[in-house]
Parts: structure tokens; sequence; C-alpha cells
């Protein structure tokens, strides 16, 4: 099983330090990826699941960024203790990351061959031809219609979707293990993200690769994940099968969350909604970070930090008070 | 200009609007082509009721919004707003019917002036609506502020001290302080967290049934659309591909796009993963569609007869329309 471990991340504190105030943006996520699995981390803005992202990376500026604690292991080997030249050699290679917008991480100025051959040089000692032979090949294993004539296109002349699917290209073009995509999608149309998501699906079975895939939407996350981390405010909240997620949520954000999703189904009926507002991670309360915006908050809630329960089979949720309910109904019965 | 008698209960009636811009190249910046924005829109928003307006990016939707509150001139068509024809007023005869619709923005960080404190941004449409005291002001903007569910003591605060939901409450109460009949919501809720989005949703659905209000929705999103709205219009780069109720258009789709967009619905609620095929075909865009039908290239239905058949938008069903000469016409 422990062969099975593609990454894992361990208690990993990132914290942002200003002048006055410290911005605990990761605040102790731990969570693993196994091979050809794809793993899901949602969670609204601000909760820090793309710097969850970046650190795995090594890309978080440091500083005002500070890894305060926790280990990332790769195939065994800790991420943060290795130096840049390592990291390096890592990085896009083993490790791949598929970003949001696909215009601005794409250089305006090189065509799109360039730019994927540049990710075949920099670790792969093989000459122009078979470069330029890899690159159609790639265009062509994402779906790009007349690869050898698109390579000479610069990003401008290609739609957000074909972009997105050169960044993919790019990803892919040193066959790494993991490829981390952070909501690579959300600036997509709702035909385009099908598409690309069909696409995320079809790599990953024929390459045998695993997939971070991070998002805010739900539905993408019913598409697309084996498993799936719910994160809040730093904290990993829930985690589990998708379907246990989906249909057996234990965490009060989980079940609100679904809950508050319009569909046709609820249509004249009144949607549930969370009230107030994600924290400032500056300025999180004491306790449990959701505990504000909790129905089912206890006293205890606001100044015990809660821990995670095992409901088995890879459930866990952190929230003791529902835990507590849970047993008693079993009990009950 | 004839008048035709519209229903009572028909609160927006749109005929055939159109909207092309230029495609300018060169030194000289001659005209080399036209963007067909929107070709040829028509629908009707009934009192208290709400229609959708779907479609992806760059299909035309919020060229329509604009069109409609005369912030862009139209080429073509007419909007009767009641029984008055108001596109061809000026500026002058419009102003009234300003006040009766209002519009609601996607980015609640971008339409809210920074410099204005958020009771003088509101206040600013009451002092519009004639209302000269300050007292009765100050009531009325407490009374807006209460009822988007603000506290009180927002007023003297400026837009950058609250968060995204707040800021989009403050401007739906911008919106509402003129006492418009009719809102048109451009992706109202899509920059908004997804924990917040509900809030919103409740929240313009609550205005809606206390103030009788009428939304023009607009969105990408088809379970927001699915959820919220009455009746429902499909757009397709620029055209009106399909219209119907909301429950026939989810239940019985006919038009191959709005098929397509239906299945392409990431939806929560079915959490059996779809099978995977082969990757998706990559359908390029062009700008400037062939003759026929605009979803050429991209239908999997395409056949000759689609080049050269000028289309209709044809009713299949009572209140179904659909612009695809595929579908059954015998069924009404």
């Amino acid at each position: 099983m422990k062969d099975n471990r593609l990454i894992s991340v361990q208690d990993l504190k990132v914290y942002f330090r200003s002048n006055a105030t410290t911005a605990r943006a990761v605040d102790g996520v731990t969570f693993e990826v196994d091979r050809e699995e794809t793993v899901c981390l949602v969670g609204e803005s601000g909760c820090g699941k793309t710097v969850t992202a970046l650190s795995i990376l090594g890309l978080v500026p440091v500083p005002p960024g500070d890894i305060a604690g926790g280990r990332i292991l790769f195939k065994g080997q800790g991420l943060l203790d290795l130096d840049d030249n390592n990291m390096q050699s890592i990085r896009g290679n083993h490790i791949a990351m598929v970003f949001q917008e696909p215009l601005t991480s794409l250089n305006p100025v090189f065509t799109i061959g360039d730019q994927i051959s540049e990710a075949i040089s920099i670790h792969k000692n093989i000459d122009t031809g078979t470069q330029r032979e890899r690159c159609v090949q790639l265009l062509r294993d994402v779906g790009i219609a007349a690869p050898e004539q698109r390579l000479n296109d610069y990003p401008h002349q290609l739609s957000g979707g074909q972009r997105q699917r050169v960044m993919i290209a790019m990803a892919l073009a040193c066959d790494p293990e993991l490829i981390i995509a952070d909501e690579p999608t959300t600036a997509l149309d709702v035909t385009v993200q099908d598409q690309i998501l069909r696409l995320f699906k079809y790599i990953q079975k024929t390459r045998a690769m695993s997939i971070l895939y991070i998002t805010h939407d739900l539905g993408v996350v019913t598409h697309i994940a084996d498993r799936v981390y719910v994160m809040y405010s730093g904290v990993i909240a829930e985690q589990g099968f998708t379907s246990q997620i989906f249909n057996h949520a234990k965490h009060p954000y989980t079940r609100g969350l679904l809950a508050s999703l319009p569909s046709r189904s609820k249509r004249g009926k009144r949607l549930y909604s969370i009230p107030g507002s994600v924290p400032d991670p500056a300025h999180k309360p004491e306790g449990c970070p959701f505990h504000p915006r909790c129905p089912h908050a206890i006293p205890s809630c606001w100044s015990e930090y809660p821990q995670m329960c095992d409901y088995g089979e890879g459930h866990l949720a952190r929230c003791p008070v529902l835990f507590e309910k849970t047993k008693k109904t079993i009990d009950d019965k | 200009m004839e008048t035709r008698h519209t229903p009572q209960n028909i609160i927006l009636k749109v005929e055939d609007l159109k909207k092309y811009f230029p495609i300018r190249r060169g030194f000289f910046q001659n005209i080399r082509g036209w963007i067909k924005a929107v070709d040829g829109v028509s629908f009707e928003i009934e009192r208290g009721k709400t229609l959708g307006l779907v479609g992806e990016s760059g299909c035309g939707k919020t060229t329509v919004a604009w069109l409609i509150l005369k912030l862009l001139k139209m080429d073509e068509g007419r909007i009767i707003f009641r029984d008055t024809e108001i596109s061809e007023l000026s500026e002058k005869e419009m102003k009234p019917y300003r006040q009766e619709m209002q519009m609601v923005f996607q980015d609640p960080y971008g339409s809210l002036n920074p410099r204005m404190t958020v009771g003088q941004s509101i206040e600013e449409g009451l002092s519009i609506l004639g209302i000269k005291s300050r007292k009765k002001r100050k009531e009325h903007l407490k009374k807006l502020l209460e009822m988007v569910g603000m506290s009180t003591n927002s007023s003297d605060r400026y837009p950058h001290e609250f968060s995204g939901g707040q800021r989009q409450r403050i401007g739906i109460a911008r919106a509402l302080s003129v006492e418009p009949s009719l809102v048109i919501c451009d992706e109202p809720i899509s920059a908004l967290d997804v924990s917040i989005q509900a809030q919103i949703i409740n929240l313009l659905k609550d205005l809606q049934d206390q103030l009788e209000l009428s939304y023009l929705f607009i969105s990408h999103d088809l379970n927001v659309i699915g959820y919220l709205c009455t009746t429902i219009s499909v757009m397709y780069k620029g055209l009106i591909v399909e219209s119907a109720s909301a429950e026939a258009l989810f239940s019985h789709p006919y038009h191959p796009y709005t098929i397509s967009l239906l299945s392409a619905i990431p939806d929560p609620e079915s959490s059996v993963k779809k099978e995977v095929k082969l990757p998706a075909r990559d359908f390029s865009d062009t700008l400037i569609p062939p003759d026929g039908c605009n979803y050429q290239g991209r239908c999997p239905m395409d056949e000759p007869r689609c080049g050269q058949e000028d289309l209709i938008f044809t009713e299949v069903e009572k209140d179904h329309f659909v612009r695809c000469w595929k579908v059954p016409k015998n069924n009404v």
C-alpha cells in the first residue's frame, strides 16, 4: 500500500508575515495523492488551496511567505529540504502545473511550439527535430486540430479552450507523474469546460498519471474526482471518496455548501445559505474556524480546536459535535 | 409609428433587436467587416417574472442588456416598455424610463465608486427620484439597507470595507433606490464565493416577492437559471436559438446547442461519474458565421442543408420556440 503513495503532505503550515499581522493561509494541511488517482481540493477563495499547491512546487515567495512547518514527501523524498537545483529537476519533470488563466501564463511573444519545446529542452537532452515531433504529438494528444500549423501560432491566435489545451500539452511534455491543476476551467465556458474535464480524464487514464485538481466548483468535483478534500480557512474540514462527500457529508460546512447550491430540482424552495462570510486569514476566530457560521456550534467550539473524526473507509471530518451526534443515533438503534 | 397593443402583464417587449460592431483594420481604419453581436433578438418579460438569458461568453447577452438600457445605441429593432416604445426617445424623454429599469452588475468591486460612502452612493439615486428633504432621504436609505440585509450603520463606510457579497447587496440597494419595476441582473453572482451566492439568490427572490419586480437574469450558469427563472432564452452568437418555460427547456430541449449546454452542466446531484470518452473535438471559432444556421461547424447533426436554409424561429410546442429546421413542427 505504501508504494502506491505518490505524494503526501503532512501538517503543512504556510504563513504570510507582514509588519503587523501574520496571515495563516495554510494552517496544518495533511493529504495524500496515490498513483493514478484524481484528488480534488475544494474550497472558496482565500481558503489556502492555491498556496498549498504552490508550496508543493516550491513556488511560494519567501519572504513574505514562510513555510512554518510540516513535510511534503514526493515518492518518499522530502521536497521542502531540496535546494533550488534539485527542486528544478522535479518541477515540470515529475510534477507539472496547469494554471487558471491560460492567457497570462503563456508568453505572448513566443509561438506555442517554442514554449512547449522549452519545457522539453530544460529536462530532456534531445535534438530540435525530435522536439518538434514530440510537440506535434503532444498537441495531437490534447485534441488540437492541425497541430503542425498550430505550432507556429502565438497565444493570442488561439481561443480560451485551445490555450488551456496548450497549457496541458506543456504540462504533459516531460511525462510527469503528478499534474497539479489550479482552477483550470474557471475562465472557460461550460461547454468548453466539459471538453477540458474530459481531456483531463482521458490523459489520466491513458498515461496512468495522478491529478491534484484544485477548484471551488462542487459540480466539477463530481465530474472528475476519486477522492475529495474540502478546505476551509487553511485546514482540511472533511475528506473522503466523492460519493461519501456528496451523499453523506459529515461536516457542517460541506453540508451547508451542498445545500446552498441552486439547481432545477430546488425550484420554489428557499435555498439554504451559510450566514456570514469566509474569515480573514489574518484574523481567524479562536477554536473551530467555522464556528461563527455554524448552526451546530456549542460553547466548546469557541475555544477548542476540533480534531479529525474518523467515520471509517477513509471518510474523515473535523467536527466532533456532529460525530458525537451520529454515534449517539447509532448507539440508540 | 404605429403602437401595437401589448397585454397589461407584459412589462418589457423586445423586437428584432440588432447591433453590429465594425471590424476596423489597417492604417485608415477601414471597415473590413461586421461582428453581429446581436442579430435579431426578440423576447417578452412578464410583470413579476424572471426571464433567464443563457449563453457562453461573447454570445451577446450583455450587449442585449446595454441596448435595452440604451447605454448602447441599437442599429435596428424596437423596445417596448409597458405600452411605450422607448427605442426612439431622446435622452430627456428617456429619463422617467431609466428609473423604471435598473441594472445590477457582475463585478461588485468595480461598480461602486470607491470615493463615495455607501450612503452617498445610494442617496444619489434618491435625489434623482426627487426626494429633496435630507431627513426623508436618510429614512429611505435606512429602509433600503434593511431591505438588502445590511446594518444601517454601514452607510458611513466606504466600499473597500465590505466583502464581495456585501458589496453586491449595496449594488442591489442602489438599483432599488429609484423604485424600478424591471431589474437587469448581469451575472450578479458569478464573482462571488460559493457560500455567498445562495445568500444573494435568496435576497433577489425575496425582493421580487416583496416589490413585484421583474428580472432579466443574464447568466452562463444553468443551475442558477434553472432554479430562478420562469422562462429561459438560450442565446448563441447573437441569436436566440431556443426559448421556453424553464420546465419545458430542461425536460425536453430541442436545439442541439441547448442539448450540449445541458449535458455540460456539472451537476453535483448526480455523483455518478460520466464515462470517459475520447478527447472532445476542438471547435475553433470563426468570427464571421457562414450562411444559414450559425451553429454550423459545432453542431453534431450538421448537414449540407444547414448552410442553405434560412432559419425561422418555429413554435414546436406551445410557447416553446426553436431555431433549427430539424425539429419536428407538427406537434403544436
